[in-house]
């Protein structure tokens, strides 16, 4: 069938079917997360940053796909960089996204994660004070995490540098990810970052982070 | 937009340090570890903040006035408090001389010492443009890029390569240096490191000049078109100072000096 289309259109048939992500559309508006964080940052975040993340892993697998096919290890092993960091870059906004919602939506988590929490942690509160001072003590770009440890069944803290994604760099599973690269708050907050990770706790979305660990456990 | 109105308070209102002051104070509120990267009046120590060679809008268009007085006044004023913290109660060592062992000394010394350094080389190695442009590599200088990258259009595309996002990544720096061997390399550091330090290289480079790509040094203007920044970057290089940079160097393989 595809030998009766012209070339061109063959070609970006197939290239279609083999370019994997796509940008995810955010489940608010640009503005729903204000005056937490800005409709701005929101906009540009999603439309530049992710986006890029998302051209620019497709670039990558699609020439990962053609070394991987005529098995050239050395194209591969040059091309892995580029998929950690595009590939990182786009898993961690995708989670990240999904992790946020509204001030007005948001609201303490309850059942088991609330236990866990409380079990590992002592209380909410001592959580968010300690993933706070973790995540904004980040050298540089990289991320704060609440992850699950599936080895010892808890939730820890942990930060990765760059877009190196918690699951495969640490084995946990995300629960909860906040972006601290200088993009995610730099117009609103300027090099404050301490006044935007205790801000952001007002549109984490726990119902989503309740789901994951569900998931996860 | 909301950060513009941010950026006129500060201006407009005396007694900025203050205003300063009582959002820290609400900051240690909320944790001890936000204090650290507040950015406070001078704390005295062996290290200072040099001030800027020129006005805040001298390097527009290229770089433009809030992100200059931001990155000099808050970044640049937070390493230099740090590094005083993190250097409180040692023998004073000149600023040059701390980065060799900055990595053994700890992440204190290492993210500030760095920071503290890498920013006095940068305000110093800057120029508004119109005498930018009247500035070139010395002969000497020209030399070694014709040697090492065939012209200054090759090194400007090879310094775009490694300048790029995929290349160093989240926050770091861009430089050009001369190796052990006195010839030109293009190097990328990450976060506030430098090609001084013993270990972030395979030997100790000499900066001659460097671009910070962390994001906070183009957002306000460029956001996310780092390529952009980086190539309008060169309309306010001051090779007069380079090639200074350049004599030092090659003349004593020891690092620039700078204010501060």
């Amino acid at each position: 069938m595809i030998r009766s289309l012209s070339r061109p259109v063959a070609r970006a048939l197939q290239k279609r079917a083999m370019s994997g992500a796509s940008l995810p559309a955010l489940p608010y508006a640009y503005d729903a997360l204000e005056p937490t964080i800005s409709s701005t940052i929101m906009e540009i975040h999603h439309t530049k940053h992710h986006q890029t993340y998302v051209t620019n892993l497709n670039a990558a697998l699609e020439k990962a796909e053609a070394a991987s096919k005529s098995g050239d290890a050395s194209a591969l092993i040059a091309l892995a960089p580029a998929i950690k960091f595009n590939g990182g870059g786009h898993i961690n906004h995708t989670l990240f996204w999904e992790n946020l919602c509204p001030a007005s939506e948001s609201s303490p988590p309850t059942g088991a994660l609330a236990a866990a929490i409380e079990a590992d942690f002592g209380s909410f509160d001592a959580m968010k004070s300690q993933m706070s001072a973790q995540t904004v003590a980040v050298q540089g770009s990289g991320w704060g995490w609440l992850g699950y440890n599936p080895s010892s069944g808890s939730l820890e803290i942990a930060t990765c540098s760059n877009q190196d994604p918690l699951a495969a760099t640490t084995g946990l599973v995300p629960i909860v990810g906040i972006d601290v690269w200088e993009h995610a708050y730099y117009l609103d907050y300027k090099n404050v970052r301490p006044d935007y990770v205790g801000a952001i706790w007002d549109v984490i979305d726990w119902k989503c982070a309740e789901r994951r660990f569900e998931a996860a456990k | 937009m909301k950060f513009t109105l941010a950026l006129l308070l500060p201006l407009a209102v005396d007694g900025y340090n203050v205003q300063k002051a009582a959002s820290r104070r609400d900051l240690l509120k909320k944790g001890a570890a936000a204090a650290i990267t507040v950015a406070a009046p001078g704390v005295a120590g062996a290290y200072d903040l040099p001030d800027l060679p020129y006005a805040f809008d001298a390097l527009e268009p290229w770089i433009d006035a809030p992100t200059m007085k931001i990155h000099h006044d808050m970044h640049h004023q937070t390493y230099v408090t740090n590094v005083n913290k993190a250097t409180e109660g040692k023998p004073a060592v000149d600023i040059v001389a701390l980065q060799t062992d900055a990595l053994a000394a700890g992440p204190g010394v290492r993210n500030s010492g760095g920071g503290h350094y890498n920013h006095a080389f940068f305000w110093d190695e800057m120029t508004p443009a119109d005498k930018a442009s009247k500035t070139k590599p010395s002969s000497s200088l020209q030399a070694k890029i014709d040697a090492a990258f065939g012209s200054t259009e090759g090194m400007k595309e090879k310094f775009a390569a490694a300048a790029a996002p995929g290349a160093v990544f989240g926050s770091g720096w861009c430089w050009v240096v001369v190796n052990g061997k006195d010839e030109l390399e293009i190097v990328g550091t990450p976060n506030q490191d430098n090609p001084l330090m013993k270990g972030v290289k395979d030997e100790i480079k000499y900066p001659i000049l460097g671009l910070d790509v962390w994001e906070h040094a183009y957002y306000l203007k460029y956001q996310n078109r780092r390529p952009e920044y980086v190539g309008n970057w060169w309309n306010v290089l001051n090779w007069d100072k380079v090639n200074e940079n350049f004599d030092y160097v090659m003349k004593n393989h020891a690092g620039v000096p700078v204010r501060g």
